[in-house]
């Protein structure tokens, strides 16, 4: 059996819902917009569902734990298809078991689940180390990421955090949304990339780099450079931590 | 004021800096709830050198000026290099500035001694208030003691700093003598001990008293230079376990010797830094940290040294056959994390996936066990009995066959003293 969904979370969620209403524990889960239909299987499209997706939801975490929630959340960022099948297969395991069997790493979709989660915990904190602003000259702080994963939910309690007192937009022109903060409360806009340099209702101007901006990039780059110590040069440790990837949203690593 | 001398000043002083390894930004606790900018918790690497190490703070030096001639140190008086001083102001500055652009966790901020220790210090800890006071700032900063610094600056720089630290430079007291006749161990632990007394008791206060300001919550870390003198990883891990014992540290560094002059006490011009023996010290370091070793197991008189060929684990369990094999089905976490090829995070794995059924080998790799060393000396649900395990030469030797070392590319010099 394939169940199709919609590619959200609560979606995901109504698939559990559906798979213990129908008794089906053996199905293959797909976000329908990468489906490819099967000749063999019958597949299902489930309709998203706020009110079950929160009972699957709430059900799940009273019988698992607060790390586990937050790592189900984490894996689902990753936007995998095998990572869907492995939350989908683990919260059927959950349900079926009246203990807290979600740290039994010895079955596959636990073991699946917490390495995507740790590989999306990696990436996201490779956001908040990456991510490089630049001032425009009406004091917006702004910065432009492409990360693996849709990890923007999970970095903007940190940033906002840390700044909270300049105004911040984080985009990510892979997904084609960032996250604005305006020194109150931090919003999701959605913009399409080249409008981010144009007027918007929603947005500040982003036209000219502030004037020090050129000044403090020089001076970073100057830092990064005489804070090398040459004699003990290591490429392949230096690729190790910063892969070539990410070179893109280093000033440093730029010329 | 002109950017030309600033980007030669940063040039110069970061420079100088960079020989001091503590980069760490983790360990405080001070949120940002000024509304202002900054905020610390877990650490953060912003970028790595092409060294490979980590860049996490703004590591500066106020100035290279300094009234010490320490052979190994760059900035001693009798080097004929470049001086520069940064002001306060633009200290705070270029902090401020690279923070907010995210390029930092915090300021790192050095110093050489200029006219006495006091003079130096007052500075530091006037660049630190203003930044905490004046702009608000949150984030990490790390201030280096100066030794001999009045127990009032001490004090006063506790309050603004997330860490303090000194560095011991040289492991023993001879080659301290030899290499910096003006300085000596005493003074720092007599720094080390000024700022652990306070921070107990800010501590003991803060149990009484919520309110009660932070000091240094990060807590303090010290460094020492390893291949100057003729030490033995001996009298550098005995050193590093006392002071561990003794101030709490937080971290003792490192750092291998990298020749910066043509003075005959130490390795000459063009040699080799001791990368190897570096990484070995630090998997020691770790290993009395987390895995709850005793300083004396990983080195002693019969070992004074560490092998260069195996990590230090590994060294311990070819030397205690005894200990081996583990039952990791039924042993307690200590003695699973003495297995070579388990780590903490595997350990810990481990112990909780076995509650729901016996763990096989199949499942081991999965978790991230390096089994091809682990499995020499435990045992797990499906593994043979019964047959003669091999001696601990015969394993080491299987273990040395199936790996090579990242090290041997990198450090022909070390190479010499395998054969």
């Amino acid at each position: 059996m394939h169940y199709l969904f919609d590619g959200t979370l609560p979606g995901l969620l109504c698939c559990v819902f559906e798979a213990f209403e129908m008794k089906e524990f053996h199905v293959r889960v797909f976000d329908q917009a990468f489906y490819q239909p099967s000749v063999f299987d019958p597949t299902r499209t489930i309709e998203t569902d706020e009110t079950k997706a929160d009972r699957v939801w709430k059900g799940f975490s009273m019988r698992t734990d607060q790390a586990t929630t937050s790592q189900f959340y984490k894996a689902f960022l990753s936007e995998s298809g095998e990572t869907y099948q492995h939350l989908f297969d683990l919260a059927i395991y959950v349900f079926q078991h009246d203990i807290n069997v979600a740290h039994n790493y010895g079955h596959p979709a636990v073991l699946g689940m917490s390495q995507m989660a740790k590989s999306v915990s990696r990436e996201k904190h490779r956001m908040e180390a990456f991510v490089r602003f630049k001032k425009a000259n009406d004091g917006l702080f702004y910065a432009l990421v492409e990360p693996d994963f849709n990890v923007l939910p999970l970095i903007s309690t940190h940033f906002k955090n840390r700044y909270a007192d300049q105004p911040w937009l984080i985009y990510d022109l892979r997904r084609k949304y960032g996250i604005y903060y305006d020194k109150k409360r931090v919003d999701t806009v959605k913009i399409e990339p080249n409008e981010i340099r144009a007027t918007s209702a929603n947005l500040p101007v982003v036209q000219f780099e502030d004037a020090e901006e050129a000044l403090y990039d020089q001076l970073w780059k100057d830092y990064f450079k005489s804070t090398n110590i040459v004699e003990r040069k290591n490429t392949r440790l230096h690729l190790q931590h910063v892969p070539k990837r990410y070179w893109r949203y280093l000033n440093e690593k730029l010329p | 004021m002109s950017w030309e001398r600033i980007r030669e000043k940063l040039q110069i002083l970061s420079d100088a800096a960079k020989y001091d390894v503590s980069c760490s930004s983790s360990g405080s606790n001070r949120k940002n709830t000024t509304n202002g900018v900054g905020d610390t918790g877990t650490g953060i690497c912003h970028t790595y050198t092409e060294d490979g190490r980590c860049v996490s703070l703004l590591k500066i030096l106020l100035t290279n000026v300094c009234i010490y001639d320490c052979a190994y140190c760059v900035s001693r008086r009798s080097n004929d290099i470049k001086r520069a001083a940064f002001t306060v102001d633009e200290v705070v500055e270029l902090t401020m500035n690279f923070y907010r652009r995210n390029y930092i966790e915090g300021l790192f901020l050095s110093s050489g001694i200029f006219k006495n220790a006091d003079y130096t210090m007052e500075r530091m800890v006037r660049i630190a208030k203003k930044l905490r006071t004046e702009h608000n700032y949150n984030g990490y900063i790390h201030l280096k003691t100066i030794p001999g610094a009045s127990q009032e600056l001490l004090h006063e720089a506790g309050l603004y700093a997330d860490r303090m630290s000194i560095n011991l430079e040289i492991p023993t007291d001879s080659g301290l003598k030899l290499l910096a006749p003006e300085k000596s161990h005493l003074e720092v632990s007599q720094g080390l001990g000024t700022v652990q007394a306070k921070r107990s008791e800010y501590q003991a206060t803060r149990q009484l008293m919520r309110s009660t300001p932070k000091f240094v919550p990060a807590g303090q870390s010290t460094q020492m230079v390893v291949g100057a003198t003729a030490e033995t990883d001996k009298d550098v891990l005995y050193m590093a376990d006392s002071y561990y014992k003794g101030f709490q540290l937080k971290r003792v560094y490192f750092s291998g010797y990298i020749p910066i002059s043509e003075d005959t006490r130490m390795p000459a011009l063009g040699s080799q830094p001791p990368l190897l023996r570096e990484n070995r010290l630090y998997q020691s370091d770790w290993l009395m940290r987390f895995y709850g070793f005793d300083v004396a197991e990983i080195v002693n008189d019969q070992h004074p040294n560490l092998d260069t060929q195996v990590d230090p684990k590994l060294a311990w369990a070819l030397r205690n056959p005894h200990y081996f094999p583990v039952d990791i089905n039924t042993a307690d976490y200590y003695q699973i994390l003495r297995v070579p090829g388990i780590g903490v995070k595997s350990a810990k794995k481990i112990v909780q996936a076995r509650r729901f059924a016996p763990i096989r080998s199949f499942q081991l790799k999965q978790l991230g066990v390096a089994y091809n060393r682990a499995q020499h000396f435990m045992i797990c649900a499906d593994s043979r009995y019964g047959y003669k395990e091999p001696e601990p030469h015969q394993i080491r030797a299987k273990i040395l066959a199936g790996s090579s070392s990242k090290f041997l590319k990198t450090d022909p010099q070390q190479l010499t003293l395998f054969t």
